[in-house]
């Protein structure tokens, strides 16, 4: 059975201003033991979309759409369920660990609270040695339940929060911008952790990251998002390596490969910021940064269809895009 | 500290490209000898934040100050901008030692100018962008043309019309738009050198090409010179000339960008590059990922002999036993700023280089 499964949903704040569409008809799907990367920059949808698979998105948010999680969906499913699947269905780690974590309380009872909320009959002693255990699982001394988050480094507070997010043996584990704000070495440390989670217990990850080099690395599959829907999805690699969508090549380009002489002095990437969800333009979203836009883009909204992959092959790519689809370069 | 030491290190120039604004050295380039700032720490301990640095930047070349977290980049950037005061050694911009007195400093600061990180942060959201922009002039009294000097420090940051963008807010520009605002008024005295920390870090990635592509012809066509300072190694293949990696205080590493992010030498540039995620021209140079374990130490735990020591993946692999007795107790001597092409602070490094080196010769024989 599909582990996650996103089938049209929608997600509609109201703003001061209106309503917002941050997430527009998203379909996607995550297996047990595989990675799903979902790109874009900041305001896309992205976490709107991971908020809404734990329904912890603000009241006034409207949702519509189904988000299954081993066939059950999760919009319509009771409180009482809903709690329980937290922690041990899916949990999310977020960027910033700082704010997720509270001053107050040592390390190890934050860790090991999931853990008494969600276990029948365990003990506290139980739960604290368990807390103790996964610190040392996520590569923290034991000794460090002791601390309180303002004495650990931000790499060490990512890892707790991974530790938490492990607590009660989730299937699937959501990371949001979980590496983000790491420097390149804690990064590395931090990845190679949520990889060997994903190979040792199969889990199933979804890895939010505006990095396109990160999730390349890290993901088998990677969604790429535009102004609240995906726009290009398709195996990691080739996402980046052979973009299908003038907005995943511009991210793609935003990224020099070191050592490669073609990126060598030319930084790439799009100029313009993603239009306002308020007052989306006609069409196609990306239009108005589009470099080969042509006349129907302005007038029809593109859907995401499969289209010929490099030279005609390879794996199934989908496209929202008009030139993609068919099969003409993607950029100039 | 021998001179041999240094020339042991030198290499033959091949391979990089050259560049194609050449740097102007002398009379206004900024240099850094020795340079040392430390703060004291309660329990009388000390942070050596910056422990004896070489640098220089000049007009026309664009250099990359690299490492992690807490290695020193920003004590050493606001003490090249007079902000901080050094505890030893010396920085100086044309040769002259830089004076601390408030109107040397605001001489100098003609001269080298900082841009800061977040544009969101460093524009006030109630001043118009002609403001934000005329903001330098005003500190310094210049009068004279004012609109002129905006309207041109806008059009050389790439905002053109620049009238049309005199009475625009902050909230209405892109985040694109609003970091060449920012930049717009560090070029609106005219300086010959930009210090820049993480110009790029708070933009989204399709953004930023457009902030470093501004910054490479800012280099290439007006022959400014800019220390970049970032984490991002893959910056610093977009857009710099040289590159320094510095490490607890230190640059264990300089050199052409070519040179050093494709050959690097030092164990710990070698590990920094390894990880990089998809860079698979650089499987050649370092094939496994080198994953460190641990943090950088503190800035007040400087290991003694070579820095490094307790992290690097040569000595934990044994592979640096002949020379284990000079990592522990040896200091390595500052590299020099541009003695020599590629420099770097590494016992192994040097004692593999003097061993090729005898080999070599012993053949030619
Ligand atoms: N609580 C909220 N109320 C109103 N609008 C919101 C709220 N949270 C996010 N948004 C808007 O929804 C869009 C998507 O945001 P988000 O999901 O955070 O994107 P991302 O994670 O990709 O940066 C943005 O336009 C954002 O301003
Ligand atoms: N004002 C200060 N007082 C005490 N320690 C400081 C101060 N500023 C920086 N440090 C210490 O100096 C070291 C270098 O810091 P910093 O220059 O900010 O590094 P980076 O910019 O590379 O992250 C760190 O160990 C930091 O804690
Ligand atoms: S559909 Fe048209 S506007 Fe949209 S990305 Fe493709 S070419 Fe560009
Ligand atoms: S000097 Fe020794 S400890 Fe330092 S980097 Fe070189 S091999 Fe490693
Ligand atoms: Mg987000
Ligand atoms: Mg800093």
């Amino acid at each position: 059975m599909t582990l996650l499964e996103f089938k049209d949903l929608h997600v509609t704040y109201t703003g001061s201003r209106g309503r917002i569409p941050a997430v527009r008809g998203v379909d996607l799907k995550v297996e047990s033991g595989r990675t799903l990367g979902i790109a874009g920059e900041s305001g896309c949808g992205k976490s709107t979309l991971a908020m809404a698979v734990l329904r912890l998105l603000p009241k006034s948010a409207e949702v519509t759409g189904e988000i299954l999680l081993n066939g059950e969906d999760l919009l319509t499913m009771g409180w009482g369920r809903l709690r329980a699947v937290r922690w041990t269905g899916a949990s999310i780690v977020f960027q910033g660990a700082m704010h997720s974590l509270n001053a107050v309380h040592r390390i190890g009872r934050q860790v090991a609270e999931p853990i008494l909320l969600h276990e029948e009959g365990i003990s506290p002693n139980e739960a604290a040695e368990r807390a103790e255990a996964l610190l040392e699982r996520v590569g923290l001394p034991s000794s460090r339940a002791r601390s309180y988050p303002h004495e650990l480094s931000g790499g060490q507070r990512q890892r707790v929060m991974i530790a938490m997010a492990l607590a009660c043996d989730p299937d699937l584990i959501i990371a949001d911008e979980a590496t983000t704000a790491l420097d390149v070495m804690v990064q590395a440390q931090v990845l190679q952790l949520i990889s060997g989670l994903v190979t040792e217990r199969g889990v199933g990850l979804v890895m939010i990251s505006h990095d396109l080099s990160v999730l390349s690395e890290v993901c088998d599959e990677v969604a790429v998002m535009y102004a609240g829907s995906v726009v290009e999805q398709g195996p990691a690699h080739e996402v980046f390596a052979n973009a299908r969508h003038p907005y995943s090549a511009a991210l793609g380009a935003a990224f020099p490969v070191i050592g490669d002489p073609a990126s060598r002095k030319r930084p790439g990437g799009l100029a313009g910021d993603p239009p306002d969800p308020v007052r989306l333009p006609d069409g196609c979203a990306f239009r108005p940064r589009c470099a080969v836009a042509v006349e129907r883009c302005g007038e029809e909204v593109p859907a995401l269809l499969a289209v010929p992959g490099a030279a005609g092959e390879g794996p199934a790519r989908v496209s929202a895009c008009f030139v993609a689809q068919e099969g003409e370069p993607v950029v100039v | 500290m021998s001179s041999e030491a240094r020339s042991s290190n030198e290499e033959p120039s091949s391979g990089s490209a050259p560049s194609s604004a050449a740097p102007v050295r002398g009379e206004k380039s900024l240099t850094a000898r020795d340079l040392r700032v430390e703060f004291g720490l309660p329990g009388g301990r000390v942070a050596r934040a910056v422990d004896g640095v070489d640098l220089d930047v000049a007009p026309g070349e664009i250099v990359a100050l690299a490492g992690e977290s807490g290695c020193g980049k920003t004590t050493l950037a606001r003490t090249l901008l007079g902000l901080e005061r050094s505890t030893g050694g010396t920085v100086a911009f044309g040769g002259e030692p830089l004076r601390y007195s408030t109107k040397a400093l605001k001489a100098y600061r003609r001269q080298v100018q900082l841009v800061l990180q977040d544009p969101s942060g460093a524009l006030n959201p109630r001043h118009t962008v002609y403001d934000a922009v005329a903001e330098g002039l005003r500190i310094h009294g210049i009068t004279d043309d004012e609109p002129g000097r905006v309207a041109d420090a806008l059009s050389r940051a790439g905002l053109r019309p620049p009238e049309q963008f005199f009475l625009a807010y902050p909230h209405e520009l892109s985040g694109g738009q609003r970091q060449r605002v920012v930049i717009a008024g560090a070029l609106v005295l005219r300086p010959s050198i930009l210090i820049a920390d993480e110009p790029v870090a708070s933009l989204d990635a399709s953004v930023r090409g457009e902030i470093l592509a501004l910054l490479l012809r800012l280099k290439e066509e007006q022959g400014l010179g800019a220390l970049v300072i970032t984490h991002d190694l893959g910056l610093a293949w977009s857009i710099a000339d040289r590159i320094a990696i510095m490490y607890l205080g230190r640059i264990v590493e300089q050199g052409p960008v070519e040179q050093v992010l494709t050959a690097p030498r030092h164990p710990y540039t070698r590990a920094l590059v390894s990880v990089l995620p998809g860079a698979p021209a650089l499987k050649e140079a370092v094939p496994e990922p080198i994953v460190l374990a641990g943090e950088l130490p503190d800035a007040s735990r400087i290991p003694g002999g070579c820095r490094f020591r307790p992290r690097c993946q040569e000595v934990a692999a044994g592979r640096a036993a002949e020379v284990l007795h000079r990592c522990e107790s040896e200091d390595l001597e500052i590299l020099g700023p541009e003695s020599a092409p590629h420099l770097v602070a590494c016992h192994l490094d040097r004692a593999r280089r003097e061993d090729a080196r005898d080999g070599g010769a012993r053949m030619a024989v």
